[in-house]
């Protein structure tokens, strides 16, 4: 009937028309089931639901901690942490012996030893000296350096070049930034001298074995550090982390050669404990100077935070475990979208109607792909807009995530459904089997969360390998909390953090989608319906 | 009185009969079998061979449990092997020709879960064994010996009789729980969702769950987080839930899925 009606339209027009006909079939198969419009429906609902609903329960708030770790109750708080210049969660607590620098200037150290002790059990030991119950031993993050800062409040801005326990000089900044000088470790034989130039906003680190000869190890720039700035010697030692635990560390570092050479400084030396207040897991430090000859003791850490055994608050993406749900949701639809027609017969009418076999397949995984990822977005989006509310409002504390970060973990949760989906079709498509299809995609994703559960009995180098291949590498992108190489943390799963990067995740999610539909469209083609 | 209860005694004898020669001639039924075995044993022995005791601190306290990890695998294959022996009578319309042969459909319902029920004890009693063979084969090599503290692993330690044999029927009981789901569903793939969905769904909601009261409610609940503590050999005082009891969980569960697949069985058009 259309044919006879508009006939010059249909020659010229067929390869576009084609696809769009395609398309519209299938979505109209799509549309007129109705379990599979409820199924995106309960996907969305219960991707909200378990997000909201983890939020919402009754919380934990803060934990006391007394001479022997954690002790009664929690009780009810409102936790909070220093925010850095960039916005991210930091950790600024540490032992800081400063003067004040006005202006233009430079600030030089000779570090001749730097030594460390541990609490083995995590928390801080008992009796009335904590120091005493430790163990010998630096931190491979331990710091001791000179330091420039913008004032003594936790989270302003600063500049530093510091020797570590274990990874050389390094100079870092505005608490993200890190760069690697001189390597080796410090002693007497071998000490390290270390300088910092002023000039405006711009601080230039140098280092020396010898103190005649420097090399530049890099230069910050902190917008607005006003002219009056804190500089001086600090050290700091963060705790050791285990996977179960993170027990306070103390670190003391002898300096001498201690300068401001041109410099305008007024008053003397004073020593503090900078974050004093705050509820990082650290020892108290003391400093002594003699002769020109300064011992200081500095514990607690000067970097970004992130979830993890040492401190408080929840992975941001705890509340996003419902997409698991939903998922399983979307992958029953998606390995039924094909499998339900070869059951039913309809394929044998479907490859009658457009014989373009791959054309078919395209559509599906469209409508498939573009029905998931609106559930996703209907589903994750009220978890990470609200769950954060909920969260704080129950006495939590929540890592502060920039709205991108919010955008890419909303986003890429609804793509995480929608390739699931197209996978789920695919491999539909190959084993021509609801069932085993629906099997494969979830126990293949499934991983993420059975070996990354703090019961998993994997060790943690087998489960990153599972979380590197698997499909369950998708669900990186819903890490909000970046890891951080210069700071010692227990970087797992249960904590938010995914062995990939959140965009690497998913396209090793992908890779398995688009080869499982090469191989679907290869196969829809070799065989029959 | 005898008769009719000697004639129930055949049309039951028959339907077995039935149900086995219809699972038995699947094409993939061997296969499934031997895939589900396979499963279990590859994954405990992975897991076995992964880790490693040369500190105390990275000992995996519980070996039982660590060399029955598998289950989590078999589990699935479990699941698929029972929807589909009731799903795919729905999808391939055989669903009529034996309520036909069968008018008595709960007696079909029952000898198709006694025939699942036999082949899943007979395969989960082969995969536990190669479990526990291939623990007692690679963990001593792992650091695992009895001078660091672990015995080599026996069946004539009560213990770990209790967690193979409980290994067991919770694979048994997982395949009721599937036919029931199954029979209630009659969408093999929807039935899958929904039982893959009933397993992992509850372990995850224990995760994220505000409170440890509220983790270990969930812990209580779910079919796969109280059904496998039956594997515990360890710390039983420290369990969200006892071994049998969590295997009673499991066993309600299952219970539930055949009472309302049975009913629905009864009462709706095939």
């Amino acid at each position: 009937m259309t044919a006879t009606i508009t006939p010059a339209h249909s020659g010229s027009r067929a390869g576009r028309d084609g696809s769009g006909r395609v398309l519209r079939a299938e979505w109209t198969k799509f549309r007129t089931v109705r379990g599979w419009v409820i199924a995106m429906v309960v996907a969305a609902a219960v991707t909200a639901g378990v997000g909201l609903w983890a939020a919402s329960g009754p919380q934990a708030g803060c934990q006391p901690v007394g001479p022997a770790g954690p002790a009664g109750p929690p009780v009810a708080c409102r936790p909070a942490r220093p925010v850095g210049p960039g916005g991210e969660a930091v950790s600024d607590r540490f032992y800081f012996v400063h003067r004040t620098l006005h202006g233009n200037g430079s600030i030089t150290a000779r570090v001749t030893a730097l030594a460390g002790r541990y609490s083995p059990g995590g928390g801080i030991p008992a009796g009335p000296d904590p120091a005493a119950g430790l163990t010998a031993g630096i931190q491979p993050w331990a710091k001791a350096g000179i330091l420039v800062k913008a004032g003594t409040t936790p989270g302003s801005a600063y500049a530093a070049v510091l020797v570590t326990g274990g990874h050389g000089v390094r100079m870092q900044y505005d608490y993200t930034h890190d760069a690697p000088g001189l390597g080796g470790r410090v002693s007497a034989a071998s000490p390290r001298w270390l300088r910092l130039v002023r000039s405006g906003d711009t601080l230039t680190g140098y280092d020396s074995a010898d103190g005649r000869h420097w090399t530049r190890v890099g230069s910050a720039v902190l917008a607005g550090l006003p002219a009056a700035a804190q500089a001086g010697l600090f050290v700091a030692s963060p705790p050791r982390v285990t996977a179960e635990n993170a027990g306070p560390s103390l670190a003391t570092a002898v300096f001498d050669h201690v300068s401001l050479p041109g410099a305008e400084t007024r008053g003397g030396w004073g020593g503090a404990t900078i974050g004093a207040g705050s509820r990082y897991p650290a020892l108290p430090g003391r400093f002594h100077a003699a002769g020109g000859v300064f011992t200081v003791s500095g514990s607690g850490d000067i970097a970004p935070a992130g979830p993890g055994p040492a401190g408080l608050g929840k992975p941001g993406d705890d509340g996003l475990a419902g997409a698991f749900a939903g998922l399983i949701v979307v992958v029953v639809v998606g390995a039924m979208f094909m499998t339900a027609e070869y059951r039913r017969g309809l394929i044998a009418v479907t490859f009658a109607a457009s014989p373009g076999r791959g054309r078919v397949l395209a559509a599906k995984a469209v409508v498939i792909g573009s029905a998931s990822f609106a559930a996703g977005l209907a589903g994750a989006a009220p978890v990470v807009l609200v769950g954060a509310h909920l969260l704080r409002a129950h006495g939590n504390y929540v890592f502060p995530v920039s709205a991108l970060t919010q955008v890419r973990v909303v986003a890429g949760t609804a793509a995480l459904l929608a390739v699931a989906a197209v996978l789920a079709l695919a491999v539909g498509t190959i084993l021509r089997h609801g069932a085993g299809a629906i099997t494969a995609v979830v126990a293949l994703t499934a991983v993420a969360y059975f070996f990354s559960a703090p019961l998993a009995v994997l060790p943690p180098g087998a489960a990153d390998w599972l979380l590197r291949v698997t499909p369950a590498a998708g669900f990186a992108v819903q890490q909000e909390v970046p890891a951080y190489p210069q700071v010692s943390n227990a970087y797992l799963p249960q904590y938010g953090y995914y062995p990939l990067a959140p965009w690497a995740g998913f396209a090793v999610l992908c890779g398995w989608a688009a080869l499982a539909l090469g191989l679907a469209a290869v196969l829809l083609r070799r065989r029959d319906a | 009185m005898s008769r009719p209860r000697a004639a129930a005694g055949r049309d039951m004898a028959c339907a077995l009969r039935a149900e086995w020669t219809k699972l038995r001639t699947l094409p993939g039924a061997g296969w499934l079998a031997l895939g589900g075995i396979a499963s279990t044993v590859a994954v405990s022995a992975m897991v076995s061979a992964a880790l490693s005791c040369t500190s105390s601190a990275g000992c995996h306290p519980d070996l039982t449990r660590l060399s029955l990890t598998g289950t989590e695998a078999g589990q699935a294959v479990v699941a698929i092997a029972a929807v589909l022996a009731v799903g795919g009578e729905y999808g391939t319309g055989m669903i009529a020709a034996t309520l036909t042969a069968m008018p008595r459909r709960v007696t079909m319902l029952a000898a198709k879960a006694a025939v699942v029920t036999g082949l899943t004890l007979a395969a989960g009693t082969v995969a536990v064994l190669g479990c526990l063979l291939a623990g007692r084969l690679i963990l001593p090599g792992h650091g695992y010996t009895p001078a660091t503290g672990y015995p080599d692993l026996s069946l004539a330690d009560p213990v770990v009789l209790r967690a193979a044999a409980g290994t067991v029927l919770y694979l048994a009981l997982i395949a009721l729980l599937s036919l029931g789901v199954a029979t209630a569903l009659r969408e093999p793939a929807a039935a899958m969702g929904a039982v893959l969905g009933l397993l992992y769904l509850f372990p995850i909601l224990g995760q994220v769950a505000g409170s440890p009261g509220m983790a270990r409610h969930i812990e209580q609940a779910g079919p796969m987080t109280a059904g496998l503590e039956i594997q515990a050999s360890t710390g039983l005082n420290g369990l969200p839930i006892g071994p049998w009891a969590g295997l009673g969980v499991l066993a309600a569960w299952a219970a539930a899925a055949l009472l309302a697949g049975g009913t629905l069985l009864r009462r709706r058009d095939a």
